[in-house]
Protein backbone atom coordinates (compact mmCIF):
# COMPACT_ATOMS: atom_id res chain seq x y z
CA UNK A 1 0.00 0.00 0.00
CA UNK A 2 2.73 2.55 0.98
CA UNK A 3 4.79 1.36 -2.07
CA UNK A 4 1.80 1.85 -4.29
CA UNK A 5 1.49 5.70 -2.32
CA UNK A 6 4.66 6.35 -2.82
CA UNK A 7 4.36 5.62 -7.16
CA UNK A 8 1.48 7.82 -7.27
CA UNK A 9 3.01 10.54 -5.57
CA UNK A 10 6.27 10.02 -8.02
CA UNK A 11 8.40 9.01 -4.51
CA UNK A 12 11.81 7.82 -5.30
CA UNK A 13 11.64 4.26 -3.38
CA UNK A 14 10.97 2.24 -7.05
CA UNK A 15 13.31 4.34 -8.62
CA UNK A 16 15.27 2.59 -11.48
CA UNK A 17 18.18 5.21 -10.90
CA UNK A 18 18.98 3.84 -7.02
CA UNK A 19 19.26 -0.03 -9.11
CA UNK A 20 21.47 1.10 -11.87
CA UNK A 21 23.69 2.97 -9.16
CA UNK A 22 23.64 0.20 -7.01
CA UNK A 23 24.19 -2.60 -9.88
CA UNK A 24 26.96 0.22 -10.92
CA UNK A 25 27.94 0.44 -7.25
CA UNK A 26 28.87 -3.73 -7.15
CA UNK A 27 30.15 -4.37 -10.55
CA UNK A 28 33.38 -1.93 -9.82
CA UNK A 29 33.93 -3.37 -6.70
CA UNK A 30 34.39 -6.87 -8.59
CA UNK A 31 36.32 -4.97 -11.41
CA UNK A 32 38.44 -2.65 -9.15
CA UNK A 33 39.53 -5.70 -7.22
CA UNK A 34 39.85 -8.43 -9.74
CA UNK A 35 42.87 -6.03 -11.05
CA UNK A 36 46.07 -7.67 -9.76
CA UNK A 37 46.89 -10.80 -8.02
CA UNK A 38 49.75 -8.91 -6.61
CA UNK A 39 47.71 -6.92 -4.70
CA UNK A 40 46.39 -10.06 -3.40
CA UNK A 41 49.99 -11.22 -3.10
CA UNK A 42 51.49 -7.94 -1.00
CA UNK A 43 48.03 -8.21 1.47
CA UNK A 44 49.06 -12.00 2.57
CA UNK A 45 52.29 -10.71 3.03
CA UNK A 46 51.06 -8.11 5.37
CA UNK A 47 49.27 -10.27 7.27
CA UNK A 48 51.52 -12.56 7.87
CA UNK A 49 53.64 -10.03 9.52
CA UNK A 50 50.92 -8.82 11.28
CA UNK A 51 49.53 -11.81 12.85
CA UNK A 52 52.92 -13.43 13.40
CA UNK A 53 52.70 -11.38 16.47
CA UNK A 54 50.47 -13.16 18.27
CA UNK A 55 49.96 -16.61 16.45
CA UNK A 56 52.02 -19.18 14.81
CA UNK A 57 50.45 -19.63 11.75
CA UNK A 58 51.56 -22.09 8.92
CA UNK A 59 52.55 -19.43 6.37
CA UNK A 60 52.16 -21.84 3.14
CA UNK A 61 48.93 -23.01 3.55
CA UNK A 62 47.67 -19.24 4.49
CA UNK A 63 44.81 -18.66 1.72
CA UNK A 64 43.57 -15.40 0.92
CA UNK A 65 40.47 -14.49 -1.64
CA UNK A 66 37.89 -12.24 -2.86
CA UNK A 67 34.81 -14.09 -2.73
CA UNK A 68 31.43 -12.68 -4.50
CA UNK A 69 28.40 -13.50 -3.93
CA UNK A 70 25.19 -12.20 -5.01
CA UNK A 71 24.71 -8.30 -3.22
CA UNK A 72 28.71 -8.58 -1.62
CA UNK A 73 32.19 -9.20 -1.91
CA UNK A 74 34.10 -10.57 1.30
CA UNK A 75 37.61 -11.00 1.58
CA UNK A 76 38.15 -14.12 2.92
CA UNK A 77 41.02 -15.71 4.48
CA UNK A 78 42.07 -18.92 5.71
CA UNK A 79 44.88 -19.13 8.24
CA UNK A 80 45.51 -22.41 10.17
CA UNK A 81 47.35 -21.65 13.66
CA UNK A 82 49.62 -24.34 14.93
CA UNK A 83 50.00 -22.18 18.48
CA UNK A 84 49.49 -18.97 20.39
CA UNK A 85 52.67 -17.46 21.13
CA UNK A 86 53.23 -15.55 24.39
CA UNK A 87 52.23 -12.08 24.07
CA UNK A 88 55.08 -9.72 23.83
CA UNK A 89 55.64 -7.48 27.10
CA UNK A 90 55.30 -4.28 25.14
CA UNK A 91 52.19 -5.54 24.17
CA UNK A 92 51.14 -7.20 27.64
CA UNK A 93 51.38 -3.47 29.16
CA UNK A 94 48.40 -2.36 26.92
CA UNK A 95 46.14 -5.18 27.26
CA UNK B 1 52.05 26.31 -25.93
CA UNK B 2 50.28 23.25 -27.23
CA UNK B 3 47.57 20.79 -25.49
CA UNK B 4 47.43 17.12 -26.40
CA UNK B 5 44.10 16.01 -25.52
CA UNK B 6 43.10 12.59 -26.03
CA UNK B 7 38.91 11.58 -25.93
CA UNK B 8 38.65 8.69 -24.95
CA UNK B 9 35.56 6.22 -23.11
CA UNK B 10 36.24 2.82 -22.93
CA UNK B 11 32.52 1.52 -24.49
CA UNK B 12 31.48 2.43 -28.30
CA UNK B 13 28.60 4.77 -28.73
CA UNK B 14 28.75 7.26 -26.54
CA UNK B 15 29.66 10.32 -28.39
CA UNK B 16 33.71 10.07 -28.38
CA UNK B 17 33.72 11.37 -32.01
CA UNK B 18 30.79 13.87 -31.61
CA UNK B 19 32.28 15.37 -28.77
CA UNK B 20 35.77 15.64 -30.45
CA UNK B 21 34.71 17.33 -33.64
CA UNK B 22 32.48 19.67 -31.53
CA UNK B 23 35.26 20.79 -28.96
CA UNK B 24 37.56 21.18 -32.48
CA UNK B 25 35.12 23.11 -34.04
CA UNK B 26 34.73 25.02 -30.99
CA UNK B 27 38.09 25.95 -30.17
CA UNK B 28 38.31 27.05 -33.97
CA UNK B 29 35.41 29.08 -34.07
CA UNK B 30 36.85 31.09 -30.80
CA UNK B 31 39.81 31.81 -33.24
CA UNK B 32 42.52 28.81 -32.58
CA UNK B 33 44.40 26.48 -34.84
CA UNK B 34 43.19 23.02 -34.04
CA UNK B 35 44.20 19.69 -35.23
CA UNK B 36 41.58 16.38 -34.74
CA UNK B 37 43.31 13.39 -35.39
CA UNK B 38 41.39 10.40 -36.13
CA UNK B 39 42.67 7.42 -34.31
CA UNK B 40 40.04 4.82 -34.78
CA UNK B 41 42.28 2.68 -37.59
CA UNK B 42 40.11 0.59 -39.64
CA UNK B 43 36.94 2.25 -38.31
CA UNK B 44 36.77 5.99 -39.08
CA UNK B 45 34.43 8.55 -38.40
CA UNK B 46 35.78 11.83 -37.55
CA UNK B 47 36.04 12.58 -41.34
CA UNK B 48 32.16 12.07 -42.13
CA UNK B 49 31.16 13.51 -38.89
CA UNK B 50 32.87 16.52 -39.83
CA UNK B 51 31.02 16.39 -43.41
CA UNK B 52 34.88 16.58 -45.22
CA UNK B 53 35.01 12.45 -46.13
CA UNK B 54 34.75 13.78 -49.93
CA UNK B 55 38.10 15.09 -49.64
CA UNK B 56 40.49 12.72 -47.97
CA UNK B 57 43.77 11.80 -50.01
CA UNK B 58 46.40 10.47 -47.46
CA UNK B 59 45.98 9.62 -44.32
CA UNK B 60 47.56 8.89 -40.95
CA UNK B 61 49.17 5.48 -41.92
CA UNK B 62 50.39 7.80 -45.10
CA UNK B 63 52.19 9.75 -42.74
CA UNK B 64 53.52 7.42 -40.95
CA UNK B 65 54.55 5.34 -43.57
CA UNK B 66 56.24 8.00 -45.30
CA UNK B 67 54.16 8.39 -48.28
CA UNK B 68 53.53 11.35 -47.78
CA UNK B 69 54.09 15.07 -45.77
CA UNK B 70 52.22 15.22 -42.76
CA UNK B 71 50.89 18.73 -44.50
CA UNK B 72 49.47 16.91 -47.42
CA UNK B 73 47.15 14.79 -45.33
CA UNK B 74 46.14 17.41 -43.44
CA UNK B 75 42.59 18.49 -44.37
CA UNK B 76 41.42 21.77 -44.13
CA UNK B 77 37.77 22.12 -42.53
CA UNK B 78 35.01 24.40 -45.08
CA UNK B 79 34.06 26.02 -42.02
CA UNK B 80 36.10 26.84 -39.58
CA UNK B 81 39.26 28.75 -40.09
CA UNK B 82 42.08 26.70 -38.38
CA UNK B 83 40.41 23.56 -37.93
CA UNK B 84 42.05 20.68 -39.59
CA UNK B 85 41.45 16.78 -39.59
CA UNK B 86 44.03 14.21 -40.27
CA UNK B 87 41.90 11.14 -41.19
CA UNK B 88 42.24 7.50 -39.84
CA UNK B 89 43.34 4.57 -42.52
CA UNK B 90 40.31 2.79 -43.73
CA UNK B 91 41.58 -0.44 -45.35
CA UNK B 92 44.02 -1.19 -41.96
CA UNK B 93 43.76 -2.17 -38.91
CA UNK B 94 44.77 -0.95 -35.71
CA UNK B 95 48.76 -2.64 -35.46
CA UNK B 96 49.14 -0.16 -39.01
CA UNK B 97 50.34 2.51 -36.37
CA UNK B 98 52.18 2.00 -33.10
CA UNK B 99 52.74 4.06 -29.81
CA UNK B 100 56.08 5.78 -30.79
CA UNK B 101 55.15 6.65 -34.41
CA UNK B 102 51.63 8.43 -32.45
CA UNK B 103 53.96 10.11 -30.24
CA UNK B 104 56.04 11.26 -32.86
CA UNK B 105 53.53 12.50 -34.97
CA UNK B 106 51.17 14.36 -32.09
CA UNK B 107 54.83 16.15 -31.27
CA UNK B 108 54.75 17.18 -34.67
CA UNK B 109 50.89 18.26 -34.95
CA UNK B 110 52.00 20.13 -31.43
CA UNK B 111 54.72 22.15 -33.27
CA UNK B 112 52.40 23.67 -35.49
CA UNK B 113 48.75 23.86 -33.63
CA UNK B 114 47.48 25.21 -30.15
CA UNK B 115 45.53 22.16 -29.57
CA UNK B 116 45.77 18.77 -30.92
CA UNK B 117 42.96 16.59 -30.41
CA UNK B 118 42.82 13.05 -30.68
CA UNK B 119 39.26 10.68 -31.25
CA UNK B 120 40.18 7.31 -29.31
CA UNK B 121 38.86 4.03 -30.50
CA UNK B 122 36.29 2.20 -28.64
CA UNK B 123 38.21 -0.93 -26.47
CA UNK B 124 41.30 -0.81 -24.76
CA UNK B 125 43.11 -2.73 -26.53
CA UNK B 126 46.22 -1.27 -29.32
CA UNK B 127 43.77 1.23 -30.81
CA UNK B 128 43.54 2.96 -27.27
CA UNK B 129 47.08 2.24 -26.32
CA UNK B 130 47.94 4.24 -29.92
CA UNK B 131 45.84 7.10 -28.88
CA UNK B 132 47.28 7.80 -26.01
CA UNK B 133 50.44 7.39 -26.50
CA UNK B 134 51.12 11.10 -27.35
CA UNK B 135 48.43 12.75 -25.50
CA UNK B 136 49.44 15.13 -22.09
CA UNK B 137 45.39 15.00 -21.10
CA UNK B 138 42.36 12.57 -21.29
CA UNK B 139 39.04 13.58 -21.58
CA UNK B 140 36.69 10.15 -20.54
CA UNK B 141 33.10 10.82 -22.20
CA UNK B 142 30.32 8.66 -20.50
CA UNK B 143 26.29 8.18 -20.96
CA UNK B 144 24.26 7.69 -17.63
CA UNK B 145 24.07 4.05 -17.99
CA UNK B 146 25.71 1.28 -15.91
CA UNK B 147 27.90 -0.09 -19.16
CA UNK B 148 29.03 2.98 -19.94
CA UNK B 149 30.21 4.48 -16.43
CA UNK B 150 31.46 0.84 -16.02
CA UNK B 151 33.95 1.27 -18.99
CA UNK B 152 34.84 4.65 -17.90
CA UNK B 153 36.10 3.29 -15.02
CA UNK B 154 37.97 0.71 -15.96
CA UNK B 155 39.40 3.61 -19.20
CA UNK B 156 40.05 5.79 -15.80
CA UNK B 157 42.34 3.23 -14.14
CA UNK B 158 44.01 2.08 -17.31
CA UNK B 159 44.82 6.27 -18.44
CA UNK B 160 46.20 6.35 -14.90
CA UNK B 161 48.42 3.65 -15.08
CA UNK B 162 50.01 5.15 -18.14
CA UNK B 163 50.47 8.14 -16.45
CA UNK B 164 47.50 10.17 -17.55
CA UNK B 165 46.75 11.66 -14.51
CA UNK B 166 43.21 13.73 -13.41
CA UNK B 167 41.14 12.71 -16.69
CA UNK B 168 38.20 15.19 -17.15
CA UNK B 169 34.78 13.65 -17.42
CA UNK B 170 31.77 14.52 -19.82
CA UNK B 171 28.48 13.30 -19.12
CA UNK B 172 26.85 12.82 -22.44
CA UNK B 173 23.11 12.27 -23.29
CA UNK B 174 21.76 12.76 -20.16
CA UNK B 175 17.88 13.55 -19.98
CA UNK B 176 17.01 16.11 -17.08
CA UNK B 177 13.57 14.69 -17.31
CA UNK B 178 14.52 11.40 -16.24
CA UNK B 179 17.12 12.01 -13.59
CA UNK B 180 14.32 14.53 -12.23
CA UNK B 181 11.93 11.42 -12.11
CA UNK B 182 14.60 9.18 -10.71
CA UNK B 183 14.91 7.31 -13.82
CA UNK B 184 17.96 8.10 -15.06
CA UNK B 185 21.78 8.47 -12.83
CA UNK B 186 22.31 12.19 -12.67
CA UNK B 187 25.65 14.42 -12.60
CA UNK B 188 26.38 13.49 -8.65
CA UNK B 189 25.64 10.18 -9.03
CA UNK B 190 28.49 9.31 -11.81
CA UNK B 191 30.77 11.96 -9.76
CA UNK B 192 30.17 10.10 -6.78
CA UNK B 193 31.02 6.84 -8.32
CA UNK B 194 33.95 7.91 -10.79
CA UNK B 195 35.81 10.21 -8.72
CA UNK B 196 36.94 12.42 -11.45
CA UNK B 197 36.81 15.66 -12.43
CA UNK B 198 33.88 16.70 -14.23
CA UNK B 199 34.43 18.98 -17.35
CA UNK B 200 30.78 18.95 -18.77
CA UNK B 201 27.00 17.93 -18.79
CA UNK B 202 25.71 17.46 -22.27
CA UNK B 203 22.11 17.07 -22.94
CA UNK B 204 20.45 14.42 -25.33
CA UNK B 205 19.37 16.77 -28.19
CA UNK B 206 17.64 15.90 -31.76
CA UNK B 207 19.97 18.94 -33.17
CA UNK B 208 23.33 16.46 -32.82
CA UNK B 209 21.39 14.45 -34.84
CA UNK B 210 20.22 16.62 -37.62
CA UNK B 211 23.38 18.37 -37.71
CA UNK B 212 25.55 15.30 -37.53
CA UNK B 213 23.49 13.96 -40.63
CA UNK B 214 24.00 17.04 -42.57
CA UNK B 215 27.95 16.67 -41.74
CA UNK B 216 28.07 19.67 -39.44
CA UNK B 217 28.94 20.10 -35.76
CA UNK B 218 26.38 21.62 -33.17
CA UNK B 219 28.31 23.31 -31.56
CA UNK B 220 28.15 26.58 -33.38
CA UNK B 221 24.20 26.27 -33.19
CA UNK B 222 23.36 29.29 -30.97
CA UNK B 223 19.83 27.91 -29.75
CA UNK B 224 20.64 24.43 -29.16
CA UNK B 225 21.12 23.38 -25.69
CA UNK B 226 23.76 20.87 -26.24
CA UNK B 227 25.53 23.07 -28.69
CA UNK B 228 25.35 25.45 -25.40
CA UNK B 229 26.92 22.42 -23.04
CA UNK B 230 29.44 22.37 -26.00
CA UNK B 231 30.42 26.07 -26.12
CA UNK B 232 30.91 25.80 -22.29
CA UNK B 233 33.25 22.22 -21.92
CA UNK B 234 35.40 24.44 -24.90
CA UNK B 235 36.12 27.67 -22.83
CA UNK B 236 36.61 25.30 -19.29
CA UNK B 237 38.97 23.52 -22.08
CA UNK B 238 40.13 27.14 -22.13
CA UNK B 239 40.87 27.43 -18.51
CA UNK B 240 38.04 29.62 -17.58
CA UNK B 241 35.58 28.71 -14.91
CA UNK B 242 32.33 28.30 -16.12
CA UNK B 243 29.55 27.42 -13.89
CA UNK B 244 27.84 24.09 -15.10
CA UNK B 245 24.55 25.41 -16.87
CA UNK B 246 20.93 24.33 -15.29
CA UNK B 247 19.49 21.66 -17.34
CA UNK B 248 16.13 21.08 -15.67
CA UNK B 249 14.11 23.84 -17.53
CA UNK B 250 11.31 21.70 -18.86
CA UNK B 251 8.81 23.35 -16.60
CA UNK B 252 6.74 26.45 -17.27
CA UNK B 253 9.50 28.73 -16.01
CA UNK B 254 11.98 26.57 -18.12
CA UNK B 255 10.18 26.86 -20.95
CA UNK B 256 9.50 30.80 -20.57
CA UNK B 257 12.79 31.36 -19.81
CA UNK B 258 14.03 29.89 -23.05
CA UNK B 259 10.98 31.81 -25.38
CA UNK B 260 12.36 35.04 -23.87
CA UNK B 261 16.31 34.33 -24.78
CA UNK B 262 17.35 33.30 -21.03
CA UNK B 263 19.72 30.86 -20.47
Amino acid sequence: MFEFLARVFGRETTASKNVAKERLRLVLVHDRAGVSPQLLETLKNELIKVISNYMDIDEKALEVSLETSEDQVALVASIPVRGMKRIPKELASSI
Amino acid sequence: MSEIIVVTSGKGGVGKTTTTANIGAGLAALGHKVVLVDADIGLRNLDVVLGLENRIVYDITDVTEGHCRLRQALIKDKRYEGLFLLPAAQTKDKTAVNPEQMKKLCGELAAEFEYVIIDCPAGIEQGFRNAIAGAQKAIVVTTPEVAAVRDADRVIGLLEAAELRNPALIINRIRPKMVRHGDMMGIEDIIDILAVDLLGVVPEDELVVISTNRGETVVSDERSRSGQAYRNIVRRIKGEAVPMMNLDDSGFLGRLRRIIGLK
